[in-house]
């Protein structure tokens, strides 16, 4: 069977009923497990405090915000592409979700940056290059409610979500070719030098899982409810016909 | 409860609002799921 089967309405509402609960189950014990541990269980760090136990919601949720816009972006070119309208409405299901995990980084960033930086805010690539991408997610949102065809709406939308783009991987990027900014390198990195230290390290893998999961079930379930809705269209569309 | 010293304050309401937004993302999408799976089922019964 091709891959592309699964984007089929009927067969998607099907694989994805008995998965989304489980999804649910372990996103949420994922971040039960991830946030008490970080929160009680971690020490200060010997500059930070007790600062870096944010770790655990920004650097997560930081992941998630551009990872779900490539996410989208992978969604809009498969419809772009191959017309699958399953594809379509999980772009559409991600962009919420986007807004709340942006938001997130962004609050989370803040309230971190005044007492290490001495200020909530600075116009430095990354934080500015992120505000444009939570703007460009309050633009896709508005762009798919303010057309009524959700070819036309999705066809749009993909081409914003092209555009936008560039400043979800300029926000992961920026900081290695600016060095102006505030902001510093990555949080995780392979390079042992570079990275988190192992007792913030494993809390925080065990917190970006249950993010990624989150995400997971929460684009699963959001789908299928885009799907209903479309199909309560169309029945309504027949209804009017008759 | 973890001592947190003079930033208890930033870590506390870190934790709170993000935990406050998820937990919204999560009611805002399985309120709507309920309501269009009500939905569906109604109009296919009528229609």
């Amino acid at each position: 069977m091709s891959m592309w089967e699964y984007a089929n309405p009927k067969r998607f509402m099907g694989w994805t009923r008995p998965v989304l609960p489980w999804t649910f189950a372990l996103a949420g014990a994922c971040l039960v497990v991830g946030l008490i541990w970080g929160f009680f269980f971690t020490p200060d760090d010997f500059r930070q405090g007790s600062t870096v136990k944010i770790i655990y919601l920004h650097v997560p949720a930081a992941l998630m915000a551009i990872n779900a816009w490539i996410m989208m972006l992978v969604a809009s070119l498969i419809w772009v592409v191959r017309r699958h309208h399953v594809s379509a409405l999980a772009a559409r299901a991600a962009a919420p979700i986007g807004v709340v995990f942006t938001l997130i980084a962004l609050f989370t960033g803040g309230i971190w940056g005044q007492p290490m930086w001495g200020t909530y805010w600075a116009w430095d690539p990354r934080l500015t290059s992120f505000l444009i991408l939570f703007l460009f997610y309050l633009g896709y949102i508005a762009l798919w409610e303010a057309i009524e065809d959700p070819d036309t709406a999705a066809d749009l939308t993909a081409v914003l979500c092209m555009v936008g783009s560039v400043f979800a991987i300029l926000s992961r990027y920026a900081v290695l070719f600016w060095n102006q900014g505030l902001h510093q390198g990555a949080s995780l990195s392979l390079d042992k030098e570079e990275n988190v230290a192992d007792v913030f390290w494993l809390p925080l893998l065990v917190c970006i899982a249950g993010f990624v999961l989150l995400f997971i079930a929460l684009v699963l379930m959001r789908t299928r409810t885009e799907i209903r809705a479309r199909r309560i269209r169309a029945l309504e569309a027949r209804a009017r016909r008759a | 409860m973890p001592d947190l010293g003079s930033y208890a304050i930033e870590v506390l309401s870190a934790y709170a609002v993000s935990i406050a937004l998820l937990a919204g993302i999560v009611w805002l999408s399985w309120r709507r799921y309920a309501k269009v799976r009500a939905a569906l089922e109604q109009a296919e019964k009528n229609g």
